[in-house]
């Protein structure tokens, strides 16, 4: 076992069903979905293996492997997984075979087409959360773009064609400029390492100049909170999440925007630990304001699957708060809710989608009283929606309460602001979950709002599973990214405080000359 | 005087490709109608001959004819890739010029010519030398622009070709007048020797020279001709042209400035990072509003004409094996696009509008795939051949401190994903249109098949092709 590239095989074993996919006949639909469900099966069970093997108390990568792959640029196939990456691959690993399970009753139409899209992306994402040299970051982090264009593009709503080229010119403008940064970083990385190199361990060596380091981190800063996304970059946002079709939806949601959050951590604070320490104040204003601001938007959203995009901006918000008051537990609080957010808005997605299968309505107008017609579907739901409201006792609970208490810790003010959007955030789902679920029946077609199906119950059963284990048990993940987490705050600190005071006194002393 | 020593070893690929287009033009003359086809197959022979004899000839710089010719790695490199151009192209051009009843010994013959073109100018170490490579791989171009007999708007495409190309020429051949009367000599390397204490004569000489290589390589602001022609011509004769008049261009390019005037970088980088901006924005803008697939794939060659001058502004070694790069991975991307295009007609004619795409993909889901892959690349996205020739010929930039040169190319390939990823779009979506039907066969779809592979093996496993290309870098060090 231990021979195996385990890593390599996880990633690329979703593309591998994606080519399986390509040589199935397009009208065996049973085999299509079955095949691409396997594959992102497959792909979970060797993630589940990672995660049992994974040494807790390490905080370096782990299941390395490295390879040379261009050399002459000093380019390298290296990939692992530390405490950071990996609740997010967990997270990928979980979601996909659940977004093509919600798309098998909904999608009838070039199947093998979605199926091989939904593989691809997978694999990209599998690869943008493995990946520890910067060109094959990008490469990864730039491949997801295609398949989510194409997903977005042409299975989407009926203003697919704008949201889907608004999404990819949107991420792609941040990104530029980010690969811009990653081959500043590397012409740089020549004189103090020896030899030039786009590898990440090696790069976090690097010092780099203050006023450089301050433009590189506003560069891959804009990359990642583009994708986030942070206010006020985020209004490629609803309407992508609001046009793509469900299963796009909850990818984009549980998954696509954590890349932002994950490379504020992998890539952002390590890299420029003086930049993040000077600017942390100004992105967790930002986050601050998203945090309201998305609070708000969502209240008054007469569209549900756009009250639910909203909310995104909101409770990612609060995560990118956590990542820049840079306390331990504050961080470990973020990437918990990166999970969380995942799991409780990915199943406010399906719960959607599932509404509007049947009455193809996304207005709250058009819902009252569903409950009544759909019995199993309204506790399910409503545990969702306590869930991402962070009740006690569910998984959301956890990740704000760490993510506050690291916050207060470092800024109380901070803190007292973010929680007026735990407190919105009960009020407009709540709100929503009254609107559509109780009172008088309202809906027009009765007679199509048939309860769950086997199928459709069995999206939930994993999401609620891990509602509650998370909810209850959090310390399986927050105990496999302590040690990593530990070793990213601490070193940020030292470095961008050591840098800060050198700076500081060799300014002190050319003034005393 | 003694005569120079004439060795015509070194000139093996010159000469196997002048026999094959001379072989083939008589061959195209005594073969029977219901034969010509085998014309096809002569040619590729001959190319595939070539390229092997390219391939293996030594990289060791060895000067020929008094200084007038030079073989070595740039020369070796070069003249793969305009081989490996004029193989597609005639692939691509396979069924297309059968069922339009333009087959003829002529045409192939012109393509061998111009890619001769291409491959002399890689070669030259003298003005006199570029100058005709420059016009052996003109003629062939205004010639098979216009070989459309019977089609006015090819007739018309030949003449604005020919008149402006002639334009083009004048100015170039005008530089050379004044470069030789400053320099006394139209070697390069008294150029180099020139161009530490320059007159104003040499400066003008030079600006001239480069205009008339801006005029070929259709470049900002000398690149009105293209659109028209690129509209109006046959279309694997568009196709081939995009490709090859860039890669004798940017030879072209690499030679003069790069090699020989490569001690005065810090001079001639200005102007062409100011030509190469402004190509890079007016491609790609110009390049969002276009119709027609032939004019969206015009301004897009314009567009990478600003991408690849980076690399020669970097004026480095590295920059020198990134525009090698990049040649390769365009001919490769814009070859493929053009094959999917070709696989298609409108009633018998051109599918050339972007709106006769729609619904194709679902037709032939391969095409569409196919037509993806390449526009992806085009984009410069990743994991394929334009991400990484980007990425190369940006770091190349970024090293020689070009950084807004390289900030206006990340965003302009931003534009350029838009109007790319259009016509990939469009393939995918909306209802195939009754007109619209297949012209495939099996020569396009090895060009097409090749073009794919190239694509994508470039993005993923270059290893291999960018040591070949880096040999470019060595000749400067």
């Amino acid at each position: 076992m231990m021979g195996l590239p385990m890593m390599t095989i996880l990633i690329f074993l979703p593309l591998a069903a994606a080519i399986v996919v390509a040589a199935i006949d397009r009208k065996k639909t049973g085999a299509l979905y079955g095949v691409g469900l396997a594959g992102s099966l497959a792909a979970l069970a060797l993630a589940a293996v990672v995660f049992v093997r994974f040494d807790p108390d390490q905080a370096a990568l782990q299941f390395v492997e490295r390879m040379a792959w261009i050399p002459s640029a000093g380019v390298s196939y290296h990939i692992g997984v530390d405490g950071i990456s990996l609740p997010l691959v967990m997270l990928t690993a979980v979601i996909m075979p659940l977004a093509l399970l919600s798309a098998w009753g909904s999608i009838a139409e070039r199947i093998k087409e979605f199926v091989f899209s939904m593989l691809v992306l997978e694999t990209a994402l599998l690869g943008t959360f493995l990946a520890a040299d910067l060109v094959l970051f990008y490469v990864f982090w730039e491949a997801v773009l295609i398949p989510m264009y194409f997903i977005i593009g042409l299975w989407g709503g009926p203003r697919r064609s704008y949201a889907a080229v608004k999404f990819i010119l949107y991420t792609m403008t941040g990104s530029a400029l980010m690969l811009v940064a990653i081959i500043t970083l590397y012409l740089h990385s020549g004189p103090s390492l020896g030899a030039r190199t786009f590898d990440l361990a090696q790069l976090r060596q690097l010092r780099v100049a203050m006023p450089l380091q301050a433009w590189l981190f506003g560069a891959f800063a804009l990359a990642f909170a583009i994708k986030v996304p942070v206010w006020p970059l985020h209004t490629w946002l609803p309407d992508a999440h609001v046009e793509a079709p469900t299963a796009g939806s909850v990818v984009l949601a549980a998954v696509l925007l954590k890349m932002g959050t994950y490379g504020f951590l992998r890539f952002l604070l390590p890299l420029f630990p003086q930049a993040t320490l000077q600017f942390a104040p100004l992105l967790s204003a930002l986050a601050i304001l998203g945090i309201i601001y998305g609070g708000i938007v969502s209240w008054a959203q007469p569209d549900v699957k756009r009250l639910v995009a909203m909310s995104s901006v909101s409770h990612l918000g609060l995560v990118t708060l956590g990542v820049f008051v840079m306390t331990v537990p504050a961080i470990q609080g973020s990437l918990l809710q990166m999970v969380n957010h995942g799991i409780s808005t990915g199943g406010l997605f399906l719960i959607v989608g599932v509404l509007y299968d049947r009455t193809h309505s996304r207005l709250l107008g058009d819902y009252g009283g569903v409950a009544a017609l759909m019995p199993r579907l309204a506790p399910l739901a409503l545990i969702v929606v306590l869930s991402s409201l962070a009740l006690p006792g569910t998984n959301g609970f956890v990740g704000e309460f760490l993510i506050l208490l690291g916050t207060f810790r470092a800024n109380p003010v901070y803190a007292a602001l973010a929680t007026s959007g735990v407190i919105l955030s009960a009020v407009y789902l709540l709100w929503m979950y009254q609107r559509v679920m109780q009172g008088p029946v309202a809906v027009k077609e009765r007679a199509r709002m048939t309860d769950l199906t086997r199928r459709e119950q069995w999206l939930f059963i994993p999401l609620i599973a891990l509602i509650f284990w998370i909810g209850v048990y959090p310390s399986a993940l927050l105990r496999r990214s302590e040690a990593s987490v530990r070793a990213l705050v601490q070193d940020v600190r030292e470095r961008g405080n050591a840098a800060h005071l050198a700076s500081h006194e060799s300014r002190v002393t050319s003034h005393d000359r | 005087m003694t005569p120079p020593a004439v060795d015509l070893r070194l000139l093996v690929p010159e000469l196997v490709v002048t026999a094959t287009a001379v072989a083939v033009m008589l061959a195209g003359l005594f073969l029977p109608a219901g034969r010509q086809h085998l014309l096809r197959w002569l040619a590729a022979v001959g190319t595939l001959a070539a390229l092997g004899t390219t391939l293996t000839a030594g990289a060791d710089p060895t000067p020929a004819f008094a200084g007038m010719y030079v073989r070595d790695a740039l020369t070796r490199v070069i003249q793969a890739t305009a081989l490996l151009a004029v193989l597609l192209a005639q692939w691509l051009s396979g069924e297309y010029v059968e069922r339009t009843g333009l087959e003829a010994g002529e045409y192939y013959a012109l393509m061998l010519v111009a890619a001769l073109g291409a491959m002399l100018m890689a070669a030259s170490s003298d003005l006199i030398m570029l100058f005709l490579g420059l016009e052996t791989l003109s003629i062939p171009l205004y010639v098979l622009a216009a070989f459309a007999r019977t089609d006015l708007r090819s007739q018309e495409a030949g003449l604005k070709y020919f008149l402006l190309g002639a334009f083009g020429t004048a100015f170039f051949l005008y530089g050379i007048a004044l470069l030789f009367g400053a320099t006394g000599s139209t070697g390069y390397r008294a150029l180099a020797e020139h161009a530490r204490t320059p007159a104003v004569i040499f400066q003008a000489g030079l600006a001239l020279l480069t205009i008339g290589l801006a005029f070929k390589a259709a470049v900002v602001p000398f690149h009105f001709w293209a659109p028209d022609v690129y509209e109006g011509a046959p279309l694997p004769a568009t196709a081939y042209m995009s490709v090859i008049a860039k890669v004798g261009a940017f030879a072209a390019f690499l030679r003069v400035y790069v090699v020989a005037l490569a001690a005065q970088a810090g001079e001639w980088s200005t102007l062409l990072a100011a030509i190469s901006v402004l190509t890079m924005i007016v491609g790609n803008v110009a390049a969002l509003r276009q119709t027609s697939i032939k004019r969206l794939l015009a301004y897009s060659s314009i567009a990478h004409a600003g991408f690849i001058l980076t690399g020669v502004v970097a004026g480095t070694p590295s920059g020198a094996s990134a525009v090698a790069f990049y040649l390769l991975a365009y001919t490769f991307m814009t070859l493929g696009a053009f094959a999917v295009v070709l696989m298609l007609h409108r009633r018998g004619e051109e599918a050339d509008q972007i709106a006769d795409l729609s619904g194709v993909a679902w037709r032939a889901p391969a095409l569409g795939g196919a037509m993806a892959l390449f526009m992806v690349s085009l984009a410069g996205l990743p994991p394929t051949a334009g991400f990484l020739a980007k990425f190369y010929v940006f770091t190349a930039a970024l090293d020689a401190g070009q950084i807004g040169v390289v900030v206006t190319g990340v965003l302009t390939s931003v534009v350029s994903a838009y109007y790319y990823l259009r016509v990939a779009y469009t393939m995918f979506t909306g209802q195939p249109h009754e007109d619209v039907g297949f012209a495939g066969g099996r020569w396009v779809t090895a060009a097409l098949v090749t073009a794919s592979a190239g694509v994508v093996v470039l993005g993923i496993f270059p290893g291999r092709v960018i040591s070949f290309v880096q040999q470019v870098g060595e000749i400067l060090r």
